[in-house]
């Protein structure tokens, strides 16, 4: 029994970095109606510029500061270059922007600080410790601590502030929100920029990890099927799909993987998302759209 | 002046449907046929009839498949190479191991395929969108899975299969002109059944459920058969392409080589090609396999040997710039390009 709860406990901690990653998605989805490919290539993008900054021997909050700007600029760069042209054509198309968006971000990121794997290094203790029987590693710990307190932040930020409150405007209805004066383009800019934090913590801790490499950009691939079982405009649709996924996964690979190969989590979260939408269409928290002719 | 419909009159109904109505653009498919017929195998250095030519036409086979699947039925996929996987194996599996024929296993391959990518497009029926788009995504992950897996797909290390030699009715297949030919036969005839394909009745019912699904209900379409049509053409496609390239270009079967990069490349593919154009599929596989090769023509007159990684990174950069610039300033890719030009061409020395 202990050895179930800790493989629950394992997958959970995972699973909320996965919501972490899938509510970068959703964010933009709600706010801009983009569905952002390059939500993976820009953790890629940001665990590259630290370990670049790192390497030229900054302080670590030195470089989470400039890492913070790199991701900035990208936010600026991407809603007036890409997006502003792009405004009013049909969802699909934005959709593919960003897969451009994806191949831009991955070049010009490797061109700068290079294609080779590199290490990443925060000090954080790898250790598991021992809580009522139940081996935990305080890596896992740590980067979930992080990932949850994030989300609050964001869901005290979307409910609570000024700028929230107009995001979530725009979120609802792009020319209501336009009519009452909340500047559109700018309303994007911050939202690429949450989504630009949210990519640092997600690339911080994945390639603390894995190192800081090309397949880092992969991660997003894992948070996909968070998105659509939770719903892809669903914040707390985003956190319970992760929690649902990361255990899922975990359960599944430990009790499951010995009978049929091993290395089923690469798609058992797809299985589950199938399995899902197959009842709900629009996720379990998704704004069911209602169309007409 | 010689580009023109004046005088070319339409007397019968095979002239009325014909593809090409124009004679200058008829003439032009006869020299481009020409070309790959007679010039290039004539002409062509081994290293551009094998390394250039034949990826050309087997990326341009699967763009197809992708185009009819996502641009004329709009149902976005983004797991299409692992497609193109199931049809090398499959082909693979019915040609060394059971020993059918060359043509009817590669042929074999796309239906295998096909099988699979009507079982993956069930959910279309119930899902659409993005929420569709990543469920095609499931189909990339658990076909690899399975192919890495099952030891008897891959045939054990690595899931690589080696393939054998390939013979014809006795006549082997074993230069690179004779792989070509067979490429270029097969990949010639799935174009032109295509064009066909979507000229006629189905073709229209896909585009009525691309432009909008509820009303092509209303007037009759029926969609799930018509959305499943769509998924087994488009997966039999792929399939004859992932079989194609294997046999004549990579020489194994790798389950990397149809990564999900590729599925993602191939998307890319017929954004800058055109979508909704069978030529455009053509343009984009043509400008992706071209890409890296005329940078590092292009890098090389400032270096003596380009570094694979900034070879990649250009590459990448270009590629998405290029995607971008073309959603930007023509959504409809280089295949409305060209028929901007031959409208121009219509009227010309004429501005209007």
């Amino acid at each position: 029994m202990s050895f179930f709860l800790e493989v629950l406990i394992t997958g959970l901690l995972v699973g909320i970095m996965y919501a972490l990653v899938a509510l970068g998605f959703a964010l933009i989805f709600k706010a801009s109606d983009v569905f952002n490919m390059a939500q993976g290539d820009m953790s890629l993008l940001a665990g590259l510029a630290l370990v670049g900054f790192l390497q030229i021997k900054m302080p670590l909050w030195l470089a989470l500061i400039c890492t913070l700007a790199v991701m900035v600029i990208l936010a600026y760069v991407t809603v007036f270059v890409i997006l502003r042209p792009l405004v009013a054509r049909p969802p699909l198309m934005l959709f593919m922007a960003t897969f451009g968006l994806a191949y831009l971000i991955q070049g010009v990121g490797q061109s700068i600080w290079g294609t080779d794997a590199k290490g990443l290094e925060l000090g954080i203790p790898d250790k598991s410790f021992d809580l009522g029987g139940i081996f935990v590693s305080s890596f896992d710990l740590t980067f979930a601590a992080i990932a949850a307190l994030l989300l609050i932040l964001l869901v005290w930020f979307f409910q609570k502030t000024r700028t929230g409150r107009a995001l979530r405007a725009v979120s609802d209805d792009h020319e209501a929100a336009l009519s009452v004066g909340i500047p559109l383009l700018r309303a994007w800019v911050v939202t690429w920029i949450i989504a630009g934090i949210v990519a640092i913590v997600a690339g911080v801790a994945w390639g603390t990890r894995l190192g800081v490499q090309f397949s880092l950009s992969y991660i997003a691939l894992k948070a996909l099927p968070v998105l659509i079982i939770g719903g892809i405009d669903s914040i707390p649709g985003a956190i319970i799909a992760g929690l649902i996924v990361g255990a899922g996964e975990n359960l599944a690979e430990v009790f499951m993987g010995p009978y049929v190969g091993g290395g089923i989590q690469t798609f058992f979260p797809y299985l589950i998302a199938l399995v899902v939408l197959y009842f709900k269409p629009y996720g379990l928290f998704g704004k069911e759209i209602i169309e007409r002719v | 002046m010689f580009y023109r419909e004046c005088g070319n009159y339409k007397d019968s109904y095979a002239k009325d449907m014909a593809i090409f109505p124009i004679p200058l653009d008829r003439y032009g498919f006869i020299v481009m046929l020409i070309l790959a017929f007679v010039v290039i195998p004539l002409f062509a250095t081994k290293y551009w009839i094998t390394n250039i030519m034949v990826p050309f036409y087997c990326f341009g086979l699967s763009a197809i498949g992708l185009n009819i699947l996502a641009g004329y039925a709009g149902q976005i996929s983004i797991g299409h190479a692992a497609f193109m996987a199931i049809g090398a194996y499959a082909s693979l599996i019915l040609y060394g191991r059971y020993g059918i024929p060359l043509i009817p296993s590669i042929l074999g391959g796309g239906v295998v395929s096909a099988a699979v990518g009507v079982f993956f497009g069930l959910p279309s029926l119930r899902i659409k969108g993005f929420y569709l788009a990543i469920a095609t995504l499931a189909s990339q992950f658990i076909i690899q899975w399975v192919i890495v897996h099952w030891k008897w797909v891959s045939g054990g290390v690595f899931g690589t299969v080696e393939t054998p030699d390939m013979q014809i009715f006795g006549w082997a297949v074993n230069t690179p002109v004779k792989k070509y030919y067979l490429t270029l036969c097969i990949v010639g005839l799935m174009a032109v059944f295509a064009k066909n394909l979507v000229r006629g009745q189905l073709g229209r019912n896909w585009m009525a459920i691309r432009d909008m699904d509820y009303a092509a209900e209303v007037i009759g379409v029926n969609l799930h058969r018509d959305k499943l049509i769509a998924f087994a053409v488009a997966t039999f496609y792929a399939g004859v392409a992932g079989s194609l390239i294997t046999f004549c270009y990579y020489g194994a079967a790798n389950i990397e080589e149809f990564h999900v990069m590729v599925s993602f490349a191939l998307m890319g593919m017929i954004i800058i090609g055109g979508m909704g154009t069978i030529l455009g599929s053509f343009l984009g596989a043509g400008f992706f396999v071209l890409l890296p090769i005329g940078i590092n023509q292009s890098l090389g007159a400032f270096m003596k040997v380009v570094p694979s990684d900034i070879l990649s990174n250009i590459e990448a950069i270009i590629f998405g710039g290029l995607i971008v610039l073309f959603l930007i300033v023509e959504p409809y890719g280089m295949a409305r390009l060209w028929q901007t030009i031959k409208d121009k061409m219509r009227l010309w020395p004429f501005p209007y």
